[in-house]
């Protein structure tokens, strides 16, 4: 077995502040191997986010990562300094964000930004650049005149294929992706998510998928990972989870999506509130099934209805 | 008092033109081209379709927020488009409530929440006296099951979910028939959605009220309403019970939002081809699948619906027909692999 691409071990990130310190990543290891689709899925505040911008190292106080290791590659990530970390980002691991229109520069034309990334890390001269900006386009079929758009002037799916294609633009063997398609439309998101797999079909990057909607996250990742509260609560392959979700965490979390298809029955929800505690060490439960134990499927409170 | 079986919202040909651009490059946009609507007493009816194509404009005109540019509308049997905007306004008002999609932004941060349910129930004349409104606003509180204690709050103190509750609280305050629920579950994070869409469903059942719900989640108006409409550049496409609909689509722009729901449990995945041929059918549509069976004969100038069944009720607009040049754009791109498409 080949090792992995990205391996965290034992990664805790905490907010300390004055009054107190919360620990918003606890613990948490997975790796990620070449080319593999690895899925984060969770509520709002679970620390799925809060792990991908502590691979890139983008943590800003008041949070620290206070235990654990981010290898990539072999190297470490935490002990890179800043000439090294700015190699890393774009050129090892991309990110694309949930917002495109905050990510990219209202007053820039999208051919000026993604020149910017080829001459800045590449140096190579701007007309070199620009051929290459207008081939990042084509890739996702977007046509070369739009180079000389503002971000305005593109529909928000457009934007989102502009964000995917800069993150790709350097060749990163790894792409971070925090709900790319959440803001989207339906139509536009189905749109979005096939690019996603075409491009990596034929550039072959690995991805850490990030998304609460479960659904979205079985159709495209190969294996993933239920977070609550910091934690792990489980992760095998995907197929296994939606299948047979073992923690009543995972549970609760698909019964919060209604279904397209099967008799209409009225779902629970997550409801709001702690719910779980402890939440102890995963255990294996299949060759590729971890789970926390819990026996409390009584703690998920129902949503209120 | 209406009669029994006399819709709580009927509306005939109603269309929306917005006027665009400046001096020299003025274009009119029409939002609305012609909408047949009727909601039953206390019935729920999802309205679906992209961005763009109209639902809010068509909830901003049932709520008298736009005034429409053409068509008739009846509340309750009582022709609204008749009587005067400003007379009309307040009663009319209480009657028909609007939740909008950002609870962030439709609750004022300066004022307590009690403020939010106190304002209506005074206006409207819901409740008298201090301690008559001080029981008003515990009823409401209970109703959306938030703690009293929360009537001294502010808005940012609570989640997005709790706001949702208050923003239905303040919809209930004035004993309203019908609620036009824009997109209200849609920047919430789904550890609360459900329990906000099962809150809206048992007030329906339990008050009697109607509900005009405004999505693109395909499967949140399977799950909470009786009927779907689906909505394409500003015209109703297709539309009847839900699970009718949703189990035998007719409409190439009905299967194409189907198509687009992540749903692993889908045995057969619609591969590109498939979806590339819906999307042409849509933007240039040449054929009616229908014709054989239809009623009334097909047309591409003039929307026919053709009738699928009646009980449960489903009925699809003729595939022939193409909405006119001025009706709004679409994300919706024609696939540039035409010749490759199997029908080409």
């Amino acid at each position: 077995m080949t090792a992995p691409l990205l391996e965290i071990q034992d990664l805790s990130v905490e907010y300390v502040t004055e009054a107190r310190t919360v620990r918003a990543v606890d613990r948490v290891s997975f790796s990620i191997a070449e080319r593999e689709v690895f899925g984060l899925a969770g509520e709002s505040g679970c620390g799925k986010s809060t792990i991908a911008n502590a691979i890139l190292r983008l943590l800003r106080d008041p949070a620290v990562i206070s235990g654990g290791s981010v290898r990539f590659a072999g190297t470490d990530v935490l002990a890179l300094d800043a000439e090294q970390l700015r190699e890393f980002r774009w050129r090892q691991v991309a990110m694309v964000f949930q917002s495109a229109m905050n990510s990219l520069n209202p007053v820039m034309t999208v051919g000026d930004q993604i020149v910017d990334i080829f001459t800045t890390h590449d140096g190579v001269s701007k007309k070199t650049a620009l051929a290459r900006a207008g081939d990042l386009l084509d890739l996702v079929g977007i046509p070369r005149d739009r180079l000389r758009s503002y971000p305005h002037q593109l529909s928000g799916g457009m934007r989102q294929r502009v964000v995917i294609a800069m993150a790709t633009a350097l060749r990163p063997p790894l792409l971070i992706m925090d709900e790319p398609t959440t803001a989207l439309d339906v139509v536009v998101q189905q749109e979005i998510m096939a690019q996603i797999k075409d491009l990596q079909r034929e550039l072959g990057f690995a991805i850490l998928f990030i998304t609460h909607d479960m659904s979205l996250m079985v159709e495209l990742s190969d294996r993933m990972a239920v977070m609550y509260a910091g934690r792990f609560v489980e992760t095998a392959r995907s197929g296994e989870i939606f299948d047979t979700p073992e923690h009543p965490y995972t549970r609760a979390l698909m019964n919060a999506f209604p279904p397209m298809s099967g008799p209409r029955r009225r779902l629970q929800g997550l409801g709001e509130g702690v719910r779980f505690r402890q939440i102890p060490d995963l255990e294996q439960v299949g060759p590729t099934h971890w789970v926390a134990p819990s026996d409390d499927d009584s703690l998920i409170t129902e949503a209120i209805s | 008092m209406t009669a029994p079986g006399t819709p709580v919202l009927s509306t005939r040909g109603l269309e929306k033109t917005f006027t665009i651009g400046g001096a020299f490059s003025r274009k009119r946009v029409r939002a609305l081209g012609g909408v047949d609507l009727d909601i039953a007493h206390g019935e729920i009816v999802a309205l679906v379709g992209e961005s763009g194509s109209g639902k809010s404009t068509l909830a901003r005109c049932l709520a008298r927020l736009e005034q429409p540019s053409a068509g008739t509308f009846l509340f309750e049997g009582e022709d609204i488009m008749a009587t005067s905007k400003r007379r009309a306004t307040r009663q009319y008002r209480s009657a028909v409530q609007m939740i909008f999609q950002d609870p962030f932004g439709s609750l004022n941060p300066v004022h307590r929440i009690g403020h939010f349910l106190e304002r209506p129930l005074r206006i409207h004349g819901a409740a008298a006296g201090r301690a008559g409104l001080e029981r008003a606003k515990q009823r409401l509180m209970e109703k959306v099951g938030l703690p009293d204690e929360m009537l001294e709050r502010y808005p940012h103190e609570l989640s997005g979910g709790q706001r949702q509750r208050i923003a239905i609280a303040r919809a209930l305050a004035v004993n309203p028939r019908l609620i036009l629920a824009d997109e209200p579950t849609s920047m919430l994070d789904v550890s609360v959605r459900i329990g906000v869409l099962n809150l809206m469903r048992t007030l329906c059942e339990e008050q009697g009220i109607s509900m005009l719900y405004i999505t693109h989640d395909l499967a949140s108006a399977r799950y909470l309403a009786d009927r779907i409409v689906v909505m394409f550049a500003g015209e109703f496409v297709e539309g009847g019970d839900s699970m009718e609909l949703l189990a035998n689509p007719q409409h190439p722009y009905t299967r194409l939002l189907i198509s687009a729901v992540p749903d692993p449990r889908r045995t057969e995945p619609f591969d590109p081809v498939e979806r590339a041929r819906l999307r042409r059918e849509v933007l240039t549509p040449t054929a009616c699948a229908l014709a054989h069976t239809a009623a009334e004969p097909c047309s591409d100038a003039k929307p026919v619906f053709h009738h699928i069944s009646e009980q449960p009720e489903h009925w699809v607009r003729c595939g022939l027909y193409a909405p006119p040049s001025d009706a709004p754009g679409t994300a919706l791109e024609l696939p540039d692999d035409l010749e490759e498409s199997p029908a080409a």
